[in-house]
């Protein structure tokens, strides 16, 4: 939404009845009165950020298979939500992911193998937040909302030019965190974005057990914060909307709930077992609203990606995930010693006592 | 263990109508663990079923329901994601019957799987059950065998207090030799595992399993060591293990939560208080590190094992020698 329409989204706090789009699931171009379309150098960038998105998904789905991970959860299909976060942010602006948004991280230009680290299981975050502004991958559901809020709020304290996005799961809107912190972000119109992937299921449990509105997005009403639904498998869609929620959070706007449908492709993570809760034909249908299938094809209807380029992005794709494989093929080196070393800012007499004890242990004297 | 708690959840559905069973995900898919496994088909979806994904939400209803007259049964997913109920649990839950004096009973079973050693990532290893077991009003149990498993949680399902029912999920998979049944020992019992006649060692949930290890191993080396599973850590069966430790005179206490403010702190003090006279060492603990839980490639340095047990065993002033360090890993 462009932001000449504020007023108006002030007035009315309620999302669309149907879903926001700029491309219908075909790849043809849909005008919206509220979004505009992303100009086409932004377009090829979601395109190419998306294939090599899902090309590491599925490598990551491939190493875990093969034992190098301890545990993954895709985001298969969920690309354009992924993607067109990292990409409406702007470089000083903060992302508060959860564990389903490796490619969101990817996107956002952390390492690969430094966003796997928590998977893998060599240590809880790999990558140093500050660095990227992106906050630990969070598993505890929701809880990211209220310190992505925090930080918001702070930055407009310090008189900072920076926005929070954060990354919440259609299953997360129903703790209490993710209700206290619309309400926080409402009050202090903290510069703050919400996206919600509803991506149909909380693990086995369908949107329909959670949320009895009429869409996550009214939640927002409530505390005070517009609220957009959009079509989440639509990646120009979805930047938009979020470009537009930034824009406005970053010119004292204040919060915005943004709802994207979409689907979860494969099982809740690798352990999961999803035929025990939902059809393949559910799965089928929202394979053929697939994000990157329609991006492409309105791309190449429009002439910008031709087979040369579709080519180049692939092989890019492909180079991206051969050096993942290797980097996560590599033994991973860990050391003992760090179970003590970032307890506290300086570790306590009582831990460098336990840590000697573990280090004679491990050296095959007496503990 | 994970088939013994779905019998037991099974029989006590059948056995009371009262009885409710809800959480998260332990509907159609019967829980992550699966303990919930042809609950909902079988019981329907009235008394079994998924709610929506909010801790406090389930177990406020479920304190609700049971001002009502249900027998709610309730799942955490896992140990680090039952902390958004900490507030319900600790000020309602365990606080009821108290500020009522008496007159509102809550018959509420929260079960939930804790500990590490299956290789999981942050937030769903945690021993937490030094939270519970410092909140007075709540019992606490937690089983080291499938045999127990069913009989303490059908126990703790007609136990008239709230019970946080602590599942040790590492042997969810854990294959058990005797038949599923009632205990006549009731649940507040502490069990002697294995009589010794050198040193007691005290364990409860996934403890159990390294301490008869331990045992085996000992016995090789000379020692004759007696193995008691705690079962319930609130009410604490003072009798069982006092009567143990008295006879012989030397005492250990594993868990894998941090040491310090641990449960076993509370074990060592009670047994310091009531047998100081008949112990021929310190009582030492074998407890995870005070660090938080670590990720999966360095947790196998973290939990109490068997060698770790042993060794702790050895610096019990066997020679009358001072003991080496106060720390008991
Ligand atoms: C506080 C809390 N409770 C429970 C869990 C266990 N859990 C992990 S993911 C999940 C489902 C989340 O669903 P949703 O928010 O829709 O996100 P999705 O996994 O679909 O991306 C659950 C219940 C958790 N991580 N945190
Ligand atoms: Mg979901």
């Amino acid at each position: 939404m462009a932001r000449t329409v504020l007023p108006e989204r002030q007035r009315s706090l309620l999302p669309s009845e149907s879903p926001l789009a700029l491309i219908d699931s075909t790849g043809v171009p849909v005008p919206d009165p509220v979004l505009e379309m992303p100009p086409d150098e932004v377009l090829l960038e979601l395109h190419r950020r998306i294939v090599i998105g899902r090309r590491f998904d599925t490598q990551a789905t491939a190493l875990t298979r093969q034992g190098r991970l301890a545990v993954y959860p895709s985001s298969r299909g969920q690309e354009a939500c992924e993607v067109g976060a990292a990409l409406a942010l702007r470089e000083q602006d903060w992302l508060f992911p959860s564990y389903r948004d490796c490619v969101a991280l990817v996107a956002r230009g952390v390492d690969p193998v430094e966003t796997l680290t928590l998977l893998q299981g060599g240590w809880h975050c790999g990558y140093d937040p500050h660095r990227h502004r992106v906050a630990p991958q969070c598993t505890p559901l929701a809880t990211n909302a209220l310190h992505a809020v925090g930080l918001a709020h702070a930055a407009r304290l310090k008189d900072e030019d920076t926005v929070a996005l954060v990354l919440l799961g259609d299953g997360a809107t129903s703790e209490g965190d993710a209700h206290e912190a619309l309400n926080f972000a409402g009050v202090w119109r903290a510069p703050v974005v919400f996206l919600v992937q509803n991506n149909g299921y909380a693990i086995s449990v369908p949107v329909s057990k959670q949320n009895a509105a009429p869409s996550l997005a009214h939640k927002g009403i409530g505390y005070g914060v517009p609220s957009l639904l959009i079509d989440g498998n639509d990646p120009a869609a979805v930047h938009a909307a979020l470009t537009d929620a930034v824009d406005v959070a970053a010119s004292g706007g204040g919060p915005t709930l943004v709802e994207a449908l979409t689907y979860r492709v494969e099982a809740h993570t690798n352990a999961d077992d999803a035929t025990r809760y939902r059809e393949s034909d559910e799965v089928a249908a929202w394979l053929a609203r697939d994000p990157l299938d329609r991006l492409e094809t309105y791309l190449a209807a429009r002439g910008l990606l031709d087979e040369r380029r579709r080519a180049a992005v692939t092989e890019e794709a492909e180079a991206f995930a051969a050096s993942v494989r290797e980097r996560m093929n590599a033994e991973v080196e860990t050391d003992p010693a760090e179970l003590f070393a970032h307890v506290h800012a300086r570790p306590t007499a009582a831990l460098r006592e336990q840590a000697t004890l573990l280090a004679a242990e491990i050296a095959g004297g007496a503990a | 263990m994970a088939a013994a708690l779905n019998r037991a959840l099974a029989d006590a559905l059948d056995a009371d109508e009262r009885v409710l069973v809800f959480g998260e995900d332990v509907g159609p898919l019967g829980g992550v663990f699966r303990v919930t496994d042809g609950l909902a088909a079988r019981f329907g979806e009235r008394r079994v079923f998924d709610t929506p994904l909010a801790e406090s939400g389930i177990v406020g209803t479920a304190i609700g329901m049971a001002l009502n007259g249900m027998r709610p049964v309730v799942e955490m997913q896992f140990d680090a994601f039952a902390y958004p109920a900490f507030e319900q649990i600790t000020s309602h839950l365990a606080k009821m019957r108290n500020r009522t004096r008496g007159a509102v009973e809550l018959p509420v079973v929260v079960r939930i799987p804790y500990g590490g050693g299956i290789g999981g990532v942050e937030h769903h290893c945690d021993s937490s059950e030094a939270y519970y077991t410092h909140t007075p009003g709540l019992r606490v149990v937690t089983p080291g065998t499938p045999d127990d498993a069913y009989a303490l949680l059908r126990d703790a399902v007609e136990c008239p207090d709230p019970v946080i029912f602590l599942e040790p999920k590492r042997h969810y998979w854990t294959r058990g030799d005797v038949p599923l049944g009632r205990s006549s020992l009731g649940m507040d019992r502490a069990l002697v595992r294995r009589p010794g006649r050198d040193v007691t060692l005290i364990a409860y949930g996934s403890m159990v399993s390294t301490a008869l290890e331990t045992a085996e191993a000992a016995a090789e080396e000379g020692w004759d060591v007696e193995v008691v599973d705690l079962r319930s850590l609130t009410p604490f069966d003072d009798a069982t293990v006092t009567e143990s430790v008295r006879r012989t005179g030397r005492a250990v206490v594993v868990h894998e939560a941090s040491g310090f403010g641990g449960y076993g702190a509370e074990v060592a003090a009670r047994l310091t208080e009531r047998c100081f006279h008949h112990l021929h060492a310190p009582i030492l603990r074998v407890t995870g590190f005070d660090v938080p839980y670590p990720p999966p490639m360095l947790e196998e340095h973290h939990l109490p094992s068997v060698d770790r047990v042993l060794d702790a065993v050895a610096r019990l002033q066997w020679d009358d020698e001072v003991v080496r360090s106060g720390v008991g890993a």
